[in-house]
């Protein structure tokens, strides 16, 4: 990468999102640093889908301000956020079904170069995204499945798809929502090693996720939110063992999250 | 007789892909029909009021087709469903009137004196556009749209922006209409405003919804069969309309993608590939 970064990728200042008279982020500030494998937890509804939701432009924010690689994204369409480096997963696992797994790939690879929209890409481009394409599908296992249709993959490939497709966007932050959603241990497992491997490839991560072990591994920070707000922050040991964590999670118990 | 009812057969079968090619991007358009009197009238003016050659006066009203679309579609592309259906059918019948009150093109009376089209020049077109369709189906903005029309949202979140490729490939749709609407015009030698209402735009639909509309190849099928099958079978001439409902309402149940229902990939992985 030979762009110069600020040490703070993206930067969310009192960023407040309401749905008529529910609240679902409250005045919420965030920096996800240059380099860093962002974790955000919290009890379901929470406020982290909706989060990543305004972050990328699904939804707009009512207030606050949002800036990714100095560029205010707070109320950019989301096609202009997807081109600045912004790429997401989705929690229900939304691929084009009537495509081959390659093509839900290439579809994702050709707007990085610029903005406009190019009518005939050049050879080179071609081989270009047809590279990226395979690149991103390797590293997720999915090669020998490229031609079959995105429809028949399983479970777990479905999931990793998603992954590859945004990474063939070539982002600089990647927001996973959720990913080990739904998948068995091994698999989990093999999740961890792809996201260690595609952090060579992204300069940030931020990772919606309920697994604790997947937290643990991978996340240098760790984020929790409950009831739309931000209740701490700190190294994956520290947020978990935090008292207000725990009784997000679990009431007032004492044990703490697994 | 033949060349007739093969001269009418491409022109439904243009019309048809000028539904098709909107319909790449999840917008049905029931605007077709306003578009083919604008290309007619707009190559109309051009050949007879101004003693234009054919080739260029067809291109122009292709074009002019095209820009108005633009103009419509820009405020409305973005509709969903049931919503752009209704301004679809509210253009088509907008056109009309406006057709019918201008002096200048005949009003009511109608329009004529343009001649030069036939056989040859319609069987053209469609060989034309047919390459169009095939190359740009090989290609990366067939993905695109694809990807527009299965999931809005989740193409703009690829960085796709929705709404001008939907724009676009309403111009294009336009486009194709217009060159149909030319040709149309210079084979008659005289049109009226009223050749070109609502339910010529909903039969051309039908056609799409008949032949199939995940390739260029269904809409080319609808719109041959359902030109030339009533022209051929007497019996179906005398109850086309209700031939041609049942037959909607038997595929709409037993194949709702149409009868030509596959989708070839853009892009197929070599075996060879797979493994390096």
């Amino acid at each position: 990468m030979g762009d110069i970064l600020p040490t703070s990728l993206l930067s969310i200042e009192h960023l407040s999102k309401d749905f008529g008279g529910i609240h679902a982020i409250k005045d919420f500030n965030l920096e996800v640093k240059a380099g860093e494998l962002l974790g955000v937890i919290g009890p379901n509804g929470a406020g982290k889908t909706a989060l990543l939701n305004t972050i990328t432009g699904f939804y707009s924010a009512s207030h606050g301000q949002i800036r990714f690689n100095s560029h205010d994204i707070t109320s950019m369409p989301i096609h202009q956020i997807a081109r600045l480096g912004v790429g997401r997963t989705f929690q229900n696992i939304r691929l084009f079904k009537r495509m081959s797994v390659l093509e839900n790939v290439l579809v994702a690879c050709r707007r990085t170069k610029s903005a406009s929209m190019h009518f005939f890409s050049s050879k080179q481009d071609k081989e270009e995204h047809l590279n990226t394409a395979l690149e991103s599908l390797t590293m997720l296992n999915l090669m020998d499945k490229a031609n079959q249709s995105a429809a028949s993959l399983s479970y777990g490939d479905a999931r990793r798809l998603e992954i590859a497709r945004a990474l063939a966007g070539k982002p600089k932050l990647l927001l996973l929502d959720e990913p080990a959603a739904g998948m068995n241990e091994s698999e989990t497992l093999a999740l961890i090693e792809d996201i260690q491997l595609i952090r060579q490839k992204v300069i940030s991560v931020m990772l919606i996720e309920h697994d604790m072990n997947l937290i643990r591994k991978l996340s240098s920070r760790v984020v929790a939110m409950h009831f739309g707000l931000k209740i701490c922050e700190g190294s994956a040991e520290e947020v978990l063992r935090h008292p207000e964590v725990m009784s997000a999670y679990l009431g007032d118990d004492d044990e703490r999250p697994t | 007789m033949i060349a007739d009812h093969l001269f009418f057969a491409c022109i439904n079968v243009l019309l048809a892909w000028s539904v098709y090619v909107v319909l790449l991007s999840g917008s049905l358009s029931f605007a077709q029909g306003a578009f083919m009197a604008l290309g007619c009238y707009c190559a109309g003016v051009l050949t007879v009021k101004l003693g234009w050659p054919l080739l260029p006066s067809f291109l122009i009203a292709g074009l002019f087709s095209a820009t108005l679309a633009m103009l419509v579609g820009y405020p409305t592309v973005k509709l969903k469903g049931i919503y752009l259906i209704l301004v679809t059918l509210g253009v088509t019948v907008c056109v009309r009137v406006l057709l019918e009150n201008f002096k200048f093109i005949g009003g009511v009376g109608g329009f004529g004196g343009m001649q030069g089209a036939d056989l040859n020049s319609a069987l053209w077109t469609v060989a034309f556009v047919a390459l169009c369709l095939y190359v740009f189906s090989k290609g990366a903005l067939q993905r695109v749209c694809d990807a527009v029309r299965e999931d809005e949202l989740v193409a703009s979140a690829m960085g796709i922006d929705v709404a001008r490729v939907k724009l676009y490939s309403f111009a294009c749709g336009a486009f194709i209409a217009g060159l149909a609407g030319a040709l149309y015009g210079h084979y008659m030698k005289f049109v009226r405003p009223e050749n070109f209402d609502a339910s010529l735009s909903i039969y051309v639909v039908l056609y799409v919804v008949l032949g199939g509309v995940n390739n260029l190849w269904g809409p080319l099928l609808g719109a041959l069969v359902m030109t030339l099958l009533p022209e051929y079978i007497r019996v179906l001439a005398e109850w086309r309309p209700t031939v041609f409902g049942l037959a909607i309402l038997i595929i709409l149940l037993v194949r709702p993608q149409g009868i030509l229902q596959f989708r070839t990939n853009t892009h197929r992985l070599k075996e060879s590939l797979k493994n390096g």
